[in-house]
């Protein structure tokens, strides 16, 4: 499986040193490769390669292993995310409802596949089960914000609302 | 010892306790078929294979129970051969079968593949289940080994043995449930991965899921080249491994077969004996241990003759590389030897001399191509490192009946070795070649040939000899897991030694990652190991010359073209040097 949308990996020097007090406050407990790519992931909303050889070796462990569980867990990315995060539910009743639709349209206005971050690093897009709000079927989140009984056709409408924003703000 | 009592198939059986219900099995002889364990090494109950039916006190209980981490236990009643047993396995079989690549006919371990023999012994139907197709790219960017994931099925022994073995840990599992896998992370290719190359993984994997990068065909294009003088020369172990190929016991010394197998490859085929070179390396290694001594130089000093050795310090102990000795492994001396005095001697180009070594490795494809080794910079010494297992298809596809074979003698001017270059394939093999060397230096009248306190099994050896009134403490080890273990002692002080001998693979090259993979009822049933070691040991104990320095063609060598050991010229073709690589992926 190839890796999907490379990009050059920043990082603040304030994000280095919040890895390096996490990796140093866990290690010495047993079976603490799981907290501390949590942490990671919260410093860095992701886990790129730079980060877990970070890991692997402040825990003196092989880079292939923290991969292991990296990729095991789907709570754990290896793509950053986007400003706005779009996640399409596809739980049981959102996908009878068709938001296999909606997230195709989603991905298409996009120019992304679910799993990725656009290039300039403002939109991405995630499938998740069930949000928790079956009555309003398809359900699809940004960020906080919940749209419901979606059909394809008010997926543009929505996006641009955000689109519209960030060039306003340029 | 506390015992228990089980019954295994109506036979009484008593163990001692902590025994598994395999373990069990087999001391009553009682064979339960195995995928993913492999003994000393992984055992994860993970393949289902070696599921059993049980009872406890007379009741059934409820599941059957996985036979390789199921605790044999006092009043268990075990059947290893019923119907549920027979289903279970085929069932499982043929789910493995369902997610496999079926390319049998042409696959590397087709015939010793032990999915293909389980497949066959169950009765399974191949398609019984719908196939999936092949999803992955096939690695085979790294110089030494290829991976086939369509083939994998995820028995882990590869993983087990990297990480607890070798402790290089370069491939785990990635991903889950369908989408699980084995690799190296971020999928990267094992050649941008900090892979020693050792290749025990491919000695390990039941399945073609791992084969060697094979250089056959380059090897053949050669010898139908009529402007190219072809020259195979076989490293110590070689002798001790290749009958397996054929059919023969393990541990049948068969070098005057293999050396009239090789000349029959094709017309005009030369083939040497890398012994002669092992010896070579012994006089350099002597000789700059002894400066290393006089002189301040780096202590200890690490035998180089393993390149998977040499690769694992480079990655994972960089700031030891000054420690390794600069002499080239017999392999790359021998490239070197050819393509510089053999070829002067000859009058012969050295471009169009094919330098194929047969070695036990999969590391030494690798060493081949490092660019350090060339003692010119326009070509490499060696253009071509056929495994074990490579030679012996090409025998088998040259039609040549090895076993009939008469022996033959190899090839002059370089047919003649010692004993101490021939234990060059054993661990501690060098280390006691050096030592029967060095202490003739030290000491003319020094008598003691055989230094059997650094012979195997144990893991490592840590010993002090008393030479001319000098005190050489020497450490070996095989297998990496080991070697690291002494590179620790080293660094916290708690070993100090003047040399250490490591090879990369338990056991040495005896055991390398290019020799005949034996099934997995040998693997955990046989000391192989030690077999194979006798078949070297013995050699060594009936050789007409036992120390490296006694060999005539080590003195012709010298006298003709290096001088002495350490010239400037024995340093342009016979040292080398290393790399800082670091742990950090491409």
């Amino acid at each position: 499986m190839a890796e999907k949308n490379i990009q050059p990996f920043h990082e603040t020097e304030e994000q280095k040193q919040q890895l390096i007090e996490v990796i140093d406050r866990n290690k010495t407990q047993p079976g603490a490769l799981l907290p501390i790519l949590h942490e990671a992931q919260e410093i860095y909303g992701y886990l790129p390669i730079e980060v877990q050889q970070r890991v692997a070796d402040g825990l003196g462990i092989s880079l292939s292993e923290v991969y292991g569980v990296a990729t095991f867990y789907s709570r754990f990315s290896l793509t950053p995310k986007g400003k706005h995060r779009v996640s399409v539910c596809l739980g049981t009743a959102c996908y009878v409802k068709g938001a296999d639709k909606v997230l195709a349209e989603v991905e298409k206005k996009l120019g992304i596949k679910s799993g990725e971050c656009t290039d300039d690093g403002l939109f991405s897009i995630d499938s998740c089960r069930c949000v928790g709000a079956c009555g309003l079927a398809p359900v699809m989140m940004i960020g906080e914000e919940v749209y419901g009984k979606l059909t394809p056709a008010m997926v543009d409408k929505i996006l641009d609302k955000y689109i519209k924003e960030e060039g306003a703000s340029k | 010892m506390e015992t228990v009592h089980l019954k295994i198939n109506n036979t009484p059986v008593e163990v001692p306790k902590g025994y598994t219900i395999l373990q069990a099995a087999r001391e009553a002889n009682i064979e339960i078929p195995t995928l993913c364990y492999l003994k000393d090494i992984n055992c994860i109950g993970a393949c289902r294979v070696c599921m059993v039916e049980a009872k406890m006190n007379g009741r059934p209980m409820r599941s059957l129970l996985a036979a390789c981490v199921y605790p044999a236990e006092e009043g268990l009643e075990v059947f290893t051969n019923t119907p549920a047993v027979r289903k279970s396995r085929k069932l499982t079989l043929e789910l493995l079968l369902a997610n496999h690549n079926k390319k049998c006919l042409s696959c590397a371990k087709s015939t010793t593949c032990e999915l293909q023999r389980l497949a066959e012994e169950y009765g399974c139907d191949e398609d019984h289940y719908k196939s999936e197709p092949a999803r992955y790219d096939i690695d085979e960017l790294s110089p030494y080994i290829v991976r086939d994931n369509n083939k994998c099925i995820q028995c882990m022994r590869c993983v087990a043995v990297c990480k607890n073995v070798q402790t290089v840990s370069t491939i785990g599992a990635i991903g889950r449930g369908f989408n699980k896998r084995v690799g190296s992370a971020f999928d990267k290719s094992l050649a941008d991965a900090p892979c020693v190359g050792c290749g025990q993984c491919v000695v390990s994997c039941p399945v073609g899921a791992l084969k060697e990068k094979s250089n056959e065909d380059k090897v053949w294009d050669a010898i139908a080249d009529p402007n190219k003088k072809v020259i195979f020369y076989t490293a110590p172990s070689i002798k001790a491994t290749i009958g397996e190929s054929f059919g023969m016991p393990i541990g049948t010394n068969t070098e005057g077969k293999m050396a009239a197998a090789i000349r029959r490859l094709g017309e005009d085929v030369t083939v040497f004996n890398m012994d002669f070179t092992a010896d070579l390396t012994i006089i350099e290694e002597a000789n700059e241990l002894v400066q290393r001594i006089t002189t301040g130089g780096t202590l200890p000093m690490f035998t180089s003759c393993c390149p998977g050795w040499v690769k694992f310090v480079e990655h994972y102990y960089p700031e030891f590389t000054p420690n390794l000795s600069t002499c080239k492994s017999p392999q790359g001396m021998f490239g070197a030897v050819l393509k510089g005095y053999y070829a002067q001697k000859n009058n012969l180009d050295p471009e169009n001399i094919f330098v194929v070594s047969v070695i036990p490795c999969t590391a030494k494809k690798f060493e081949v191509t490092r660019p350090e080794l060339r003692s010119e910079p326009d070509y490499d010494d060696v253009d071509v490192a056929l495994t074990t297992r490579e030679l012996a298809r090409m025998i088998k596809r040259a039609g040549i009946k090895f076993t009939e074979l008469q022996d033959e003698d190899y090839d002059a001017p370089f047919n003649k070795a010692t004993g101490g270059g021939a234990i060059f394939g054993a661990t501690g093999g060098v280390l006691e070649a050096a030592l029967r060397t060095a202490a003739h230096t030290l000491d003319g009248d020094f008598k003691k040939v055989d230094f059997e306190e650094v012979r195997g099994p144990e893991p490592i050896r840590t010993v002090t000899y008393e030479v001319a009134g000098n005190k050489i403490t020497v450490a070996v080890a095989s297998g990496l897991g080991n070697a690291r273990k002494i590179i620790e002692k080293i660094k916290s002080g708690e070993l100090d030694c003047q040399m250490v001998e490591i090879m990369a693979c338990p056991g040495g090259c005896i055991n390398g990652g290019g020799q005949p993979i034996q099934s997995d009822s040998v693997l955990n049933t046989v000391d192989y190991k030690a077999l194979r070691s006798k078949a070297l040991y013995d050699y060594d104990k009936n050789a007409e010359f036992r120390s490296s320095h006694e060999s005539p063609v080590i003195k012709m060598v010298y006298d003709d073209f290096f001088g002495t050991a350490g010239s400037e010229r024995s340093h342009k073709y016979l040292h080398t040097h290393y790399v800082e690589r670091g742990h950090e992926y491409k």
